[in-house]
């Protein structure tokens, strides 16, 4: 196959490349220019927008022999990933950037330009499985190393981005393994540090960083009674689940920490209140998409008339935490998944991503929660 | 499998790989004073009276860079220091006398980050003589900027992206009575227009080996001795304007690539012109909307420069480069990022119209430009939204 392979600039990606290079796929290798500051150097280990990650991506292509590209992508880059993630925080919710990057970035723009100019697939170095149902259609799942797992971050992709995904490190035992790889097939970034931060934001603060660009206004902290504990320099720099940085000065009535239960940009306020408020029994959102085929072609939901029959899943609400067991079902245009017990520290903006076993069924962004104590009104 | 990126860097012809690599044999320092040294001494100096001839100077007024891009900063810098020297140990010092620089906003990057730089850290001031839409300089509009106040004024004299052949003699004309030094950037001249330093009134003039069959790493400036430049490297003063030790066998090969380059211009020309123009015919007729930039009567016979509505540049290059083919741009790009070109912005091109650059050099060959017009028309297609 003619294969496009995204490279970052990473050891994963040059890893990934080398493999499909051997796997006897014609390779290109191209790295993703998604900054606006070219100019930028790395700091730490972060980033994967830096002239040194370019240049290192470059590399590992000469050394892969393949012809190698940087394409711009930092003006579809900066309106569908920047700007929603201020955008989204602005409206008090919490959003993934790496999960549109990947659904509007690598699968989309990146990989329309990819069939466009003759290719088959984009290659990643994502920790994640393609595999194909009985009638041939793909299904996404987990990697066989679960602790460097990435089908989370991929959850959102469609059928047909599937058809045109290729991951050649799903099946790695260790992270371990890929930089002993890299080693032998002496790529130079064997020992180059894996990067955790979001990649815009150079300096890792996403609180500063917001702040510089969203306008922000002092306002209130206050409890679930609405009675004012404290104040804040800006609603939105705040997330759901946050306990430290409240600056609440003095311990609360009970001695017991207190927790962003809400963040409401329309009144600048605060909600906090005790670990049981963050407790969440029902989460549901109207944005949703399958990777595959969907519960009902899968044989495991019926029809209804307004949505399908709840079956039993597991639901993951960030790309770190713990599946957890639940129901879900479809009802009025949208996708609700009941948790067996009560998540904790669920915003709204998260993408919930609906496993079976170990398959990917498909994400929706959380757009409406039910709480298990009823606290918030 | 043709080279269309003349502009970038050029094939070094055997000649001149055969001199390098004969000259890197010569032990020596061409400083030293034992023989080892002044024969590596003699190695240089024929390189340098060959680059010298080249481009119509005296030898001695000739200094030799590591780049053009330092031969550009050292004539830019080194000159607006010098016209703002009031004595020997007072440079540059409140109120400059003369702040102004007169450049334009279609130059190469050398030259406008040069000038930047000044601007930051020495309080220059720019101003920016207009260009037209086929990137020529207006000469009403230099006329009118030149002044007492201003240091030098420096352009291309072959812009490197677009083609255009500035009117020098005009200019040239122009700041002399205004008593204003003029540098060129001739970088994209040499080897395409003919060139004589001692007779144009230029102040200085910079020109780099490797665009014209040379080796990368050997450029020159060119000085008039009626102006003063301050050197911008210290160190053994082993040239006058340039310290560092002297680079016998680049300088050497240097010489015989610009000797070659140079020997019957008119006829290398006129073969090119051919060539260009059957490529830039080819193009026009083939290719609906394309649009040649740069002057159509005042061209490089090594450029041809053409815009086509929608054209995404970075998927045509894409499609050239896996056809066998190397063309470019035109555009500077940062860490092989391609960004929309300052040249053509300058010349008012919207940066809808997607560029292609195609430049030709002395390896050039009719197939050549027959192989790239036979799939240029479904590249375009295929690269255009």
């Amino acid at each position: 196959m003619k294969i496009l392979a995204a490279m970052s600039g990473g050891v994963d990606s040059a890893v990934a490349t080398a493999r499909a290079v051997e796997a006897g796929h014609d390779v290109t290798g191209v790295h993703l220019a998604l900054s606006r500051m070219p100019g930028l150097f790395r700091s730490g280990s972060r980033g994967c927008c830096t002239v040194e990650d370019s240049l290192d991506a470059r590399r590992a292509a000469g050394m892969l022999g393949i012809p190698f590209y940087v394409w711009d992508f930092s003006e579809q880059f900066t309106e569908a990933v920047v700007d929603d993630f201020i955008a989204e925080y602005a409206a008090g919710r919490t959003p993934n950037p790496c999960m549109r990057c990947n659904e509007r970035i690598k699968f989309a723009a990146l990989l329309d330009k990819a069939i466009d100019l003759g290719f088959d697939a984009v290659v990643t170095g994502h920790y994640a499985n393609v595999t194909m149902a009985v009638d041939g259609t793909p299904e996404l799942h987990r990697a066989s190393a679960w602790a460097k797992d990435q089908s989370y971050v991929l959850g959102v992709l469609t059928t047909d981005q599937l058809r045109h995904a290729m991951f050649p490190l799903g099946d790695t035992p260790s992270k371990t393994l890929v930089r002993e790889e890299a080693e032998r097939r002496g790529l130079s970034v064997a020992n180059k540090p894996d990067s955790h931060d979001i990649c815009f934001i150079p300096e890792g603060d996403t609180r500063d960083w917001l702040a510089e660009r969203i306008p922000m206004e002092s306002g209130d902290i206050v409890d679930t009674d609405g009675k004012v504990l404290g104040h804040h320099d800006g609603a939105q720099a705040f997330t759901v689940g946050q306990r430290k940085g409240l600056g609440l000065g003095v311990p609360s009535a009970d001695g017991r920490p207190r927790f962003v239960l809400a963040v409401k940009p329309a009144t600048n306020e605060v909600v906090v209140g005790v670990k049981e408020d963050l407790d969440i029994a029902e989460i549901a959102g109207e944005r949703f998409s399958w990777a595959g085929n969907d519960p009902i072609a899968s044989g495991i939901a019926e029809p209804t008339s307004d949505g399908f029959t709840e079956f039993a899943c597991e639901v993951q609400i960030r790309a770190h935490a713990d599946p957890v067991p639940a129901v879900a079902f479809a009802r009025g245009g949208e996708v609700v998944v009941v948790p067996d017990e009560p998540l904790n520290g669920v915003a709204t903006g998260q993408t919930a991503v609906v496993y079976v076993g170990t398959r990917v069924l498909g994400q929706f962004t959380i757009d409406r929660t039910v709480s298990a104590t009823a606290v918030l009104h | 499998m043709a080279y269309f990126d003349y502009a970038a860097t050029s094939p070094m012809p055997d000649p001149v790989i055969d001199a390098w690599t004969s000259a890197v044999h010569q032990r020596g320092n061409a400083s030293a004073t034992h023989r080892d040294g002044q024969k590596s001494r003699l190695l240089w100096e024929e390189g340098r009276d060959k680059i010298a001839a080249a481009i119509g100077a005296l030898p001695f007024d000739v200094t030799l860079t590591g780049s053009g891009t330092e031969a550009i900063n050292l004539a830019i810098k080194g000159l607006f220091w010098g016209r703002n020297q009031t004595s020997e140990d007072n440079r540059n010092a409140p109120p400059l006398l003369r702040p102004r620089i007169l450049t334009t906003e279609a130059e190469h990057h050398a030259t406008l980050d040069a000038v930047h730089w000044l601007v930051e850290a020495e309080g220059a001031l720019v101003d920016f003589v207009r260009v037209d839409e086929q990137g020529t300089v207006d000469l009403a509009d230099l006329a009118a900027k030149l002044g007492d106040d201003v240091a030098l004024f420096t352009t291309l004299w072959v812009n490197n992206e677009v083609g255009t052949i500035q009117p020098v003699a005009d200019m040239v004309a122009l700041a002399d009575s205004a008593g204003v030094p003029v540098h060129l950037d001739a970088v994209a001249a040499l080897g395409y227009t003919p060139i004589d330093f001692a007779h144009s009134g230029l102040a200085a003039l910079s020109v780099s080996a490797h665009k014209a069959g040379g080796p990368v790493g050997v450029g020159a400036l060119a000085v008039s001795r009626s102006w003063s430049i301050v050197p911008l490297i210290h160190g053994g003063s082993q040239q006058r304007l340039r310290s560092g030790s002297l680079d016998a066998a680049g300088v050497y090969a240097a010489g015989v690539a610009a000797e070659l380059a140079t020997a019957d211009l008119a006829s290398k020309v006129e073969r090119l012109a051919a060539l260009r123009d059957r490529l830039q015919n080819g193009i026009l007729e083939s290719v609906p909307g394309a649009v040649l930039r740069g002057s159509h009567t005042n061209r490089s016979p090594g450029n041809v420069h053409i815009t086509v509505p929608g054209l995404d540049s970075v998927s045509a290059l894409f499609l050239f480069d896996e056809a066998g083919h190397a063309v470019s741009a035109g555009s500077a790009c940062q860490a092989g990022v391609q960004s929309p070109s300052h040249v053509l912005r300058a010349m008012g091109v919207d940066d809808s119209e997607g560029p292609l650059r195609f430049t030709l050099g002395a390896g050039t060959t009719e197939d050549d430009i027959d192989a790239v017009l036979d799939i240029l028309p479904a590249i375009v297609a295929r690269a255009t939204h």
